[in-house]
C-alpha cells in the first residue's frame, strides 16, 4: 500500500467523519426541545474532520520520512561486514542491494550471497514498517474520530477550535519560510566545513590553482594546491562588473527618461517592452550568448587583429579571443540585468516628491537666495535631509530639467538606486546560465575580457553534475562555494533591502 | 555682471547639456529594445528549419528475408515487432541508385536515410500489416546531414572538403529532386517524440510533459502553502514581533537567492536526506515550490492589503469571526490579484533551469515520463543540453524549444496582465 493510497483512504474517512459529526449536530438542532448549538453545525462536521484526519497524517509524513533511515541503520547493524563499512562505501554498497530489492528477488542477478541476504532483511523490515505504518495511521484515524465524536456537546465550541487550528495551520505555513533558510545553510554548512577540514580557509580563498577534476584519483598525493579559488571570485567579479557597465548606465537612464520626460502614453508601452527582458529565462539567454554574440565578439577581436596587421605594427599583439568570453556573458548580463535596475530606479524616482522638482524649477528662475531659505525649509518640513537641502540652495537660477534630474531627483533616490544596484550585483553573481554557455570552464587568472574565465556558479554546476561519489573532496569543494555564494548574495541582498526600506520611510 | 546676465551666459550650453541628456535617455531605451528584437528575431530565424523537414520518396520492398522473417501467411504483432527494418531503407535506395558500388559511396547513400527510418517502417508495418511481402511506396526521414543540405543550411559552394555533404550526396539529392522524390514536410515528430541522439529524430514531448509534471508539483505545493503563509503575516501575526520580522526578512531575503543555491537544497535535503528519486519531476517540482513561494507570498499579501478595511469591518460588525471575514470575504475580493501574482511566479518556474541542473534533471531521458516519478527533463533544461550538442540540427532545435518555451511564457503573463486589468477594483 503506496502512501498516496493511504493518504485517499484518510481523505475518504475525513469527509466520512465531517458528514457523522455534522449529522449529529444536526440532530441535536432538529431535537424536540431545539437545543441551541453554540457553532454551526458545519464547523462541528470540520472539527470532526481535522480529528480524523490531522494527527495520523503527522505519523504518516513522519514515518515515511525516517524509516528508509531506519530500515538502513538496522540491516547495518546486523551485518558485521557492512558496520566496518565507511560512509561512502556503505552507500553505494546500499544503493546495489536497493537495486536488488527494486528489480525483485526471484531474480537470481546477484551472484554474492550476501546482497541476497542483506536484500531479503530489507524486504521483511520493510513489510514490518509498512504494516506498523498502516495499522498506526488507522488506528488513530479512529481514535481521533472518537474523540471528536464523543467530544461534542451542543455547548461544545466548536467555531473556536476549528479556527485555532486552522490559524496553527497557516502559521506552519509561514515557518516553511524558516525552515527554507534552514535547510540552505544545513545543506552548505556541513559539506564545507568537511572541505575546510582538509583545505585551509586561506588557501581556498586566495589560492590561485583550481583544478578539482585532478584530485578524485585515489592514491594521489591531496592535490593542495588545486581548490585555490581566487579564478573562480576573480571571473565571477569581472563578469559582473562588465554587467554593471552595461546594465547600470542604460537602467539608470532609461529610468530617468521614462520617469521624467516620456509622456504617459510612451511610457506605459515601452516599459512593459522593456520588462519582457526580465520574464525571458536565463537559458535562453546563454544560448544567445554562446551562439551569437560569443562569435560576434570573437570575430570583433579578429577583425582587430587584422586592423593591427595591415599597419604593419604590432598594434593588438598578443590579442587572444577566444570563442567564450568573459565579454560576450557580460554583455549579455548586462542586458538580463537591465530591465531589473530599469523598474527599481524608476520606483525610487517615482517616490520622490514632486514638491522638491517644482521647487527646483519654480524657486530658482526668479527668487533670490532669502527665498530659497525661508520658503523651501518651510515648505518640506522634515520631509528631506540636510544634505538635500544643502543641494537644493547651490542649484543655480532656472534649473533645467536635467539639472533637476541630476542635482534634485538623483541625489534624493540615491540610497534608492544603490540599494538596487546592489540587488542587481547579487543576481549577477548567482547567475549560472549565461556563464555556464559562454563563458566557459577554463580557470584564467586575467582582466582581459576576451579570454575565457570561469565563475563560481559554473564550477559549482560542473563539479556537482554528473556520476559523483558525495564524500569526495570535489563535490565538497562545490559545497564550499555554494556556501560563499550564498553568504555574499545574503550580505548584499540584507544590505540593499536595508536601505531600499530606510529610503521608503523617508517618504511614505 | 549682474546676475541675470550671468544667467544667460551659461544658457545656451545648459539648454545644450539638457538636449544631450535627452538624447541618451532616447538612445539607452532605443538599445535596449533593439537588443530585445534582435534576441527574439535572431531565435526566431533560427528556429525555422526545425519545423520541417526533408522526407525521400522511395519503394520499399518489405521483403521477407531482408526483414529476417519465416516464410509464412500471417505474423503475430511480436513477430511483426521484433522484426529487423534495418535493411529495408538501404536496399531501396541501392535500387534506386543502382550505380553505385563502391564501399564508401555505399555508405554514404545509407546515410542518407535518418537512423530512425526503421522505426517508421516498422511502424507502417504494424499498421498495415499486409503490407510484408509487397512493395509500398512510402515517404522516409531523411538523415540529417542530408537535411541540413536541402534546407539550405550546408552551401554547395563551398569546397568539399569542408562541407559535410560530399559532392555524390549532392548529386544524389539533385536527381531525386529532379524526379519530385525528395520533400520537405511540416516536422511532427517535433512536437511527438522525445529526446534523441539524433536531430532529425528529437521532439520536446518528453520536455513538454515533464514540464508538466513539474509544474503540477510546484503549483499543487507552492500555491496552498504561499497562500496561507501570506494571510497569516498579513492578518494575524502580532506587529511588531521578533520573530515575524525574521519569517519576514526571510521571505524577502529568499526571494533574491541564486536559484542554483536551491539546487543545492535540493541535492543535500531532499535527494540524499529524504531520498527522493533523483531526475523526477517530483523534486524538481519541491525545488521550484521553494523558489517560487516568496514571490506568490509577496504578491498575496499586496492583494490582501488591498482589500479596503470598510469590508472587513463590515462583515465583523454583524457578527462573523476573524477567519470567516477572510474566507467569505477578504480572500474572494483579493483572488484576482494573487491569482496573477501566482501566475507571474509559475512562468518564472517554468522557465527555471539551474537548480534543476542540480538535480540529476539534466541526464539523457528519451523515453516521454509518465507520472512525477519518472525520470525527465523540462523544457528549459532541454534546451540547455540540445545547446550543448555538437550536430548541427541541433542549432535549429534548440531555438525551436526556444520558441515554444517563450510562446508559453507569453501566454502566462498575458493571462495574467488580463486578469488584472479586468478585475482590477479601485477601492
Amino acid at each position: 500500500m503506496s502512501n498516496l493510497e493511504i493518504l485517499l483512504i484518510l481523505i475518504i474517512a475525513a469527509a466520512i467523519a465531517y458528514y457523522a459529526t455534522k449529522r449529529q449536530a444536526q440532530s441535536w438542532q432538529a431535537s424536540r426541545d431545539k437545543t441551541k448549538l453554540d457553532s454551526l453545525p458545519n464547523y462541528y462536521g470540520y472539527f470532526g474532520a481535522i480529528c480524523t484526519l490531522l494527527p495520523a497524517l503527522i505519523v504518516l509524513s513522519f514515518w515515511s520520512f525516517i524509516e528508509g533511515n531506519i530500515i538502513s541503520a538496522l540491516v547495518v547493524s546486523k551485518f558485521e561486514r557492512l558496520s566496518a563499512l565507511n560512509a561512502s562505501d556503505l552507500s553505494l554498497v546500499m544503493n546495489e542491494i536497493k537495486i536488488i530489492v527494486e528489480s525483485g528477488l526471484s531474480e537470481k542477478n546477484s551472484n554474492d550471497l550476501f546482497y541476497e541476504k542483506a536484500a531479503v532483511l530489507i524486504e521483511r523490515y520493510s513489510l514490518v514498517s509498512l504494516f506498523l505504518k498502516v495499522a498506526s495511521v488507522f488506528a488513530l484515524s479512529i481514535l481521533g474520530f472518537m474523540y471528536a465524536y464523543l467530544k461534542i456537546t451542543p455547548r461544545f465550541k466548536a467555531r473556536k477550535k476549528v479556527e485555532k487550528t486552522a490559524v496553527y495551520l497557516l502559521l506552519l505555513s509561514a515557518l516553511v519560510a524558516i525552515l527554507t533558510t534552514a535547510g540552505i545553510i544545513f545543506s552548505v554548512l556541513f559539506e564545507s566545513i568537511a572541505f575546510f577540514s582538509q583545505i585551509s580557509i586561506f588557501d581556498f580563498v586566495f589560492g590561485t590553482h583550481w583544478s578539482p577534476q585532478i584530485a578524485i584519483r585515489e592514491g594521489q598525493v591531496s592535490s593542495t594546491g588545486g581548490f585555490g579559488a581566487f579564478p573562480l571570485f576573480w571571473g565571477t567579479i569581472l563578469i559582473s562588473i562588465i554587467a554593471m557597465i552595461v546594465a547600470a548606465p542604460l537602467g539608470l537612464i532609461s529610468a530617468i527618461y521614462l520617469a521624467e520626460y516620456a509622456q504617459p502614453k510612451i511610457r506605459n508601452v515601452v516599459k512593459p517592452i522593456l520588462e519582457i527582458l526580465a520574464g525571458v529565462p536565463t537559458v535562453v539567454y546563454g544560448f544567445f550568448a554562446a551562439l551569437t554574440v560569443g562569435p560576434m565578439v570573437s570575430g570583433f577581436g579578429d577583425r582587430l587583429n587584422e586592423f593591427g596587421m595591415s599597419f604593419e605594427i604590432e598594434l593588438f599583439a598578443g590579442l587572444v579571443v577566444s570563442s567564450e568570453s568573459a565579454l560576450a556573458a557580460g554583455l549579455v548580463m548586462g542586458m538580463m540585468i537591465m530591465p531589473f535596475i530599469l523598474s527599481l530606479s524608476d520606483d525610487v524616482i517615482n517616490a520622490v516628491p514632486d514638491s522638491l522638482r517644482d521647487g527646483s524649477i519654480a524657486m530658482g528662475s526668479t527668487k533670490s537666495e532669502t527665498v530659497w531659505k525661508v520658503v523651501f525649509p518651510a515648505a518640506l518640513p522634515g520631509i528631506v535631509g540636510g544634505f538635500l537641502l544643502a543641494i537644493s540652495r547651490s542649484i543655480a537660477m532656472g534649473s533645467t530639467k536635467s539639472e533637476t534630474v541630476w542635482k534634485v531627483v538623483f541625489p534624493a533616490a540615491l540610497p534608492g538606486i544603490v540599494g538596487g544596484f546592489l540587488l542587481a550585483i547579487s543576481r549577477a553573481i548567482g547567475e549560472t546560465m549565461i556563464v555556464l554557455m559562454a563563458a566557459g570552464v577554463a580557470a584564467n587568472l586575467t582582466a582581459n575580457p576576451l579570454n575565457s574565465v570561469t565563475t563560481v556558479t559554473t564550477q559549482i554546476v560542473v563539479l556537482l553534475t554528473g556520476d559523483q561519489e558525495f564524500d569526495s573532496i570535489k563535490t565538497l569543494s562545490a559545497f564550499a562555494l555554494a556556501l560563499g555564494l550564498f553568504v555574499t548574495t545574503l550580505i548584499l541582498n540584507i544590505l540593499a533591502l536595508q536601505i531600499v526600506r530606510r529610503y521608503r520611510e523617508q517618504y511614505e | 555682471m549682474n546676475n541675470l546676465e550671468i544667467v544667460k551666459a551659461g544658457l545656451n550650453k545648459r539648454y545644450a547639456k539638457e538636449r544631450r541628456f535627452k538624447f541618451y535617455g532616447i538612445f539607452s531605451i532605443s538599445l535596449s529594445m533593439l537588443f530585445l528584437f534582435f534576441l527574439l528575431f535572431d531565435i526566431g530565424a533560427k528556429s525555422i528549419p526545425a519545423f520541417t523537414q526533408t522526407y525521400i520518396n522511395l519503394d520499399i520492398e518489405f521483403d521477407k528475408k531482408l526483414m529476417k522473417l519465416q516464410d509464412q501467411d500471417s505474423y503475430s504483432e511480436e513477430t511483426l515487432f521484433s522484426a529487423s527494418y534495418s535493411k529495408l531503407g538501404r536496399n531501396a535506395l541501392y535500387k534506386l541508385f543502382p550505380e553505385v558500388t563502391e564501399r564508401k559511396q555505399k555508405k554514404a547513400l545509407r546515410q542518407m536515410l535518418s537512423s530512425g527510418a526503421r522505426y517508421d517502417l516498422r511502424d507502417a508495418v504494424l499498421e498495415n500489416n499486409d503490407y510484408v511481402g509487397t512493395t509500398q511506396n512510402l515517404w522516409v526521414l531523411a538523415g540529417d546531414d542530408i537535411d541540413a543540405f536541402v534546407k539550405g543550411l550546408i552551401d554547395r559552394n563551398i569546397p568539399e572538403a569542408d562541407r559535410r555533404v560530399k559532392d555524390y550526396q549532392v548529386e544524389w539529392v539533385d536527381t531525386l529532386e529532379a524526379q519530385n522524390k525528395i520533400e520537405r514536410r511540416f516536422n511532427i515528430n517535433f512536437f511527438t517524440s522525445g529526446d534523441s541522439r539524433e536531430p532529425e529524430q528529437a521532439g520536446i514531448l518528453g520536455a513538454l510533459k515533464g514540464s508538466f509534471y513539474t509544474m503540477l508539483v510546484t503549483l499543487l505545493l507552492s500555491f496552498p502553502i504561499a497562500v496561507s503563509a501570506a494571510i497569516y503575516l498579513e492578518e494575524f501575526a502580532p506587529k511588531n514581533n521578533w520573530w515575524i520580522d525574521i519569517i519576514e526578512i526571510n521571505i524577502n531575503n529568499l526571494a533574491a537567492v541564486p536559484s542554483i543555491v536551491f539546487g543545492i537544497l535540493g541535492l543535500a535535503v531532499y535527494i540524499n536526506l529524504f531520498g527522493v528519486p533523483r531526475s523526477a519531476p517530483l523534486v524538481g517540482g519541491l525545488v521550484l515550490t521553494l523558489m517560487t513561494l516568496p514571490t506568490i507570498i509577496i504578491s498575496t499579501r499586496a492583494a490582501l492589503k488591498s482589500v479596503p478595511p470598510s469590508i472587513r469591518e463590515a462583515a465583523l460588525s454583524i457578527g462573523a469571526s476573524k477567519m470567516q471575514v477572510i474566507t467569505h470575504h477578504v480572500l474572494p475580493l483579493a483572488m484576482p490579484g494573487i491569482l496573477t501574482g501566482s501566475i507571474i511566479g509559475m512562468a518564472q518556474a517554468l522557465g527555471e533551469t539551474a537548480p534543476l541542473l542540480m538535480i540529476g534533471m539534466v541526464a539523457f531521458v528519451a523515453d516521454i515520463p509518465q507520472s512525477i516519478l519518472d525520470p525527465a527533463t523540462v523544457l528549459p533544461v532541454q534546451v540547455f543540453i540540445w545547446s550543448d550538442s555538437p550536430e548541427r540540427g541541433f542549432i535549429a532545435l534548440t531555438s525551436a524549444a526556444i520558441v515554444t518555451l517563450l510562446v508559453f511564457l507569453f501566454f502566462m503573463n498575458l493571462v495574467a496582465i488580463v486578469l488584472r486589468k479586468k478585475f482590477e477594483t479601485r477601492w
